[in-house]
């Protein structure tokens, strides 16, 4: 068992490692990640807007790399592409299939910016690890600040908008006979998911942020249907997976996105078997449309 | 009092094609009127016409003595397949009220909302469900979750897009039977149903979307065995009961 362990990586020292500054801004920007997440969710699961979290962490990914092709900070690519990419989405298609289509059409050609800017830097295979997979132990002060800022103002733009977007995610035709202004507030909210990704991507990367956008939220969805408790139930659900995963990273020296998808996995899975008896099909609000955001 | 709904020579224009045209009527305060007619004859395109969703390409139309505007509170609309959209997100409750405060920004809430929504849900007899989610009722149960939101802001004018399909025969029942009630409370009532039966018991007349044209007729003109043929392209019968009830059915 000891000899398993050592070869896994395991470190005596790793309390004393959790310490450290560069784990408490891991701390500090994985924990702002997880109240945005939080916040947002409620919106993301009932706006059936997964494939737009997801694809617009694949749209943020030539900006970062591009970024770094001109220059300046990877995050500010990433966040600049992420917000313009929510615009052209939510300008793009009215109805949830065109939305698709437009996702997928944006996302591809992202995709393959990213890899030809890539390809032209010289340094930036750094760069495309970190945007796939995170790097949560390299955020500095500077970034946690961003960070902190944009959850704040998400915070304050749902606190204006939350009623009406909550309308027009759940009755579209009603919200707009009463005047609420429908196509706008689609918009609002994919440009604060860009936000939230933005954030989401510097903590798990691309390819994980799922884990920590979408399934907290879900999670929370099986548990209840209030608003203010699935945020935050959403929001422990994502501090526990960002505070276990760190500390997991620190155990076992090995980086932390793995870990912290690998437990909000585990607390989703365990919810599901849980509360099968209360929902009779299993994913209820994906049966009809998965791509309406 | 002018009437709630006064169309002059009214038509509509979707694309390049007139959905209809000749739409002359009134409807007066506390009628309950269905809008009949095959599919895509465009009966939701004259609901959404009154909500202010589209305007009319000629002729006037006016809600309540002004023209049709979004926004119009004293309209309650209940949407064809509204539950598509709700998903498993929405406890009925906060479903409802939305209804009232799904218009108004910021974080202030209203004490007086919660017990509207619960009234509204007492109405349509869904209090039992009040804080079960949406997708976990039956059709017909959510149907009424769905009047009870059009009705949450107390309207004077109710637009109902196809209620009762899906809803068996007692739950269709049910329905019009409030539909009924309200419009004897004054509240003016406009119900589009393929099928005119369940409604006769309290039906004041109908719209009529025939060859292109929209037409209304009091519920006596309307119960005619050859329009109605002529409309649904199939034959149909009126049956007139000892009872003097009046029903019609494919022949
Ligand atoms: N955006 C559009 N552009 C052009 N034509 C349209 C558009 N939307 C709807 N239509 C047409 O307008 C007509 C009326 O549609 P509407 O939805 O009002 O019909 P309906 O009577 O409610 O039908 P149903 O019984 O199927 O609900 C249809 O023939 C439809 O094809
Ligand atoms: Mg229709």
């Amino acid at each position: 068992m000891g000899g398993l362990l050592a070869s896994a990586g395991w470190q005596s020292n790793w309390a004393s490692v959790l310490g450290e500054s560069f784990m408490r801004n891991a701390f500090a920007a994985g924990a702002l990640v997880a109240v945005a997440a939080g916040l947002l969710g409620y919106f993301v699961v009932v706006r059936q807007g997964e494939f737009a979290a997801h694809a617009l962490g694949h749209i943020g990914f030539p900006g970062a790399t591009g970024a770094v092709l001109l220059g300046i900070s990877p995050l500010i690519g990433l966040g600049a592409f992420c917000v313009v990419g929510a615009v052209v989405i939510g300008l793009l298609g009215s109805r949830a299939n065109e939305r698709a289509t437009a996702t997928g059409t944006v996302l591809a050609l992202a995709t393959g910016l990213g890899i030809l800017f890539a390809s032209l830097a010289t340094r930036t295979t750094s760069t495309v690890t970190n945007v796939l997979f995170g790097n949560l132990l390299a955020v500095t002060t500077a970034q946690i600040l961003v960070f902190a800022g944009f959850t704040v103002l998400l915070a304050l733009v749902l606190a204006v908008v939350g009623r009406p977007l909550m309308l027009a995610s759940v009755a579209p035709e009603v919200a707009e006979a009463k005047g609420v202004p429908v196509r706008a507030l689609g918009i609002v909210f994919l440009v604060l998911m860009g936000l939230l990704v933005t954030m989401a991507v510097q903590a798990v990367g691309t390819l994980l942020l799922f884990a920590l956008v979408v399934t907290p939220p879900a999670t929370a969805l099986r548990l209840t249907a209030r608003p203010s408790r699935v945020a935050l139930t959403s929001i422990l659900i994502g501090l526990v997976a960002v505070g276990a995963g760190l500390t997991l990273s620190a155990m076992f020296n090995l980086p932390p996105s793995s870990f912290i998808v690998g437990v909000s996995f585990l607390v989703w899975a365990i919810t599901l078997a849980a509360t099968r008896s209360r929902f009779p099909s299993v994913e209820v609000a994906h049966d009809h449309d998965h791509h309406h955001c | 009092m002018t009437a709630p709904i006064e169309l002059r020579d009214a038509s509509v224009v979707l694309g390049d094609r007139t959905v209809w045209s000749h739409g002359t009527f009134e409807l007066p305060e506390g009628s309950l009127t269905a809008v009949i007619g095959p599919n895509g004859s465009g009966k939701t395109t004259l609901l959404k016409m009154l909500l202010g969703l589209l305007p009319p390409s000629s002729g006037s139309v006016q809600v309540f003595d002004a023209p049709p505007e979004r926004g119009n509170t004293r309209i309650g609309y209940v949407p064809q397949h509204y539950t598509d959209h709700v998903g498993n997100a929405v406890r009925c409750r906060d479903l409802v009220r939305l209804g009232v405060s799904g218009t108004r920004w910021g974080l202030r809430t209203r004490a007086s909302e919660r017990a509207d929504a619960d009234a509204a849900l007492a109405a349509v007899g869904a209090a039992d469900y009040a804080d079960r989610r949406l997708s976990q009722l039956s059709g017909g149960q959510q149907q009424r979750v769905a009047i009870a939101q059009a009705l949450v802001g107390r309207p004077d004018l109710l637009l109902l897009d196809e209620p009762l399909a899906n809803l068996d025969l007692r739950n269709q029942r049910e329905v019009v039977d409030l539909l009924g009630q309200l419009s004897a409370h004054g509240v003016t009532v406009m119900v589009v149903v393929h099928d005119l039966n369940p409604l006769l018991p309290h039906l004041d007349g109908a719209v009529y979307l025939l060859d292109g044209h929209a037409h209304y007729g009091p519920v006596a003109e309307v119960v005619d065995a050859e329009l109605l043929t002529h409309l649904y392209g199939t034959q149909v019968k009126v049956v007139r009961t000892a009872q003097g009830d009046l029903f019609t059915r494919g022949a």
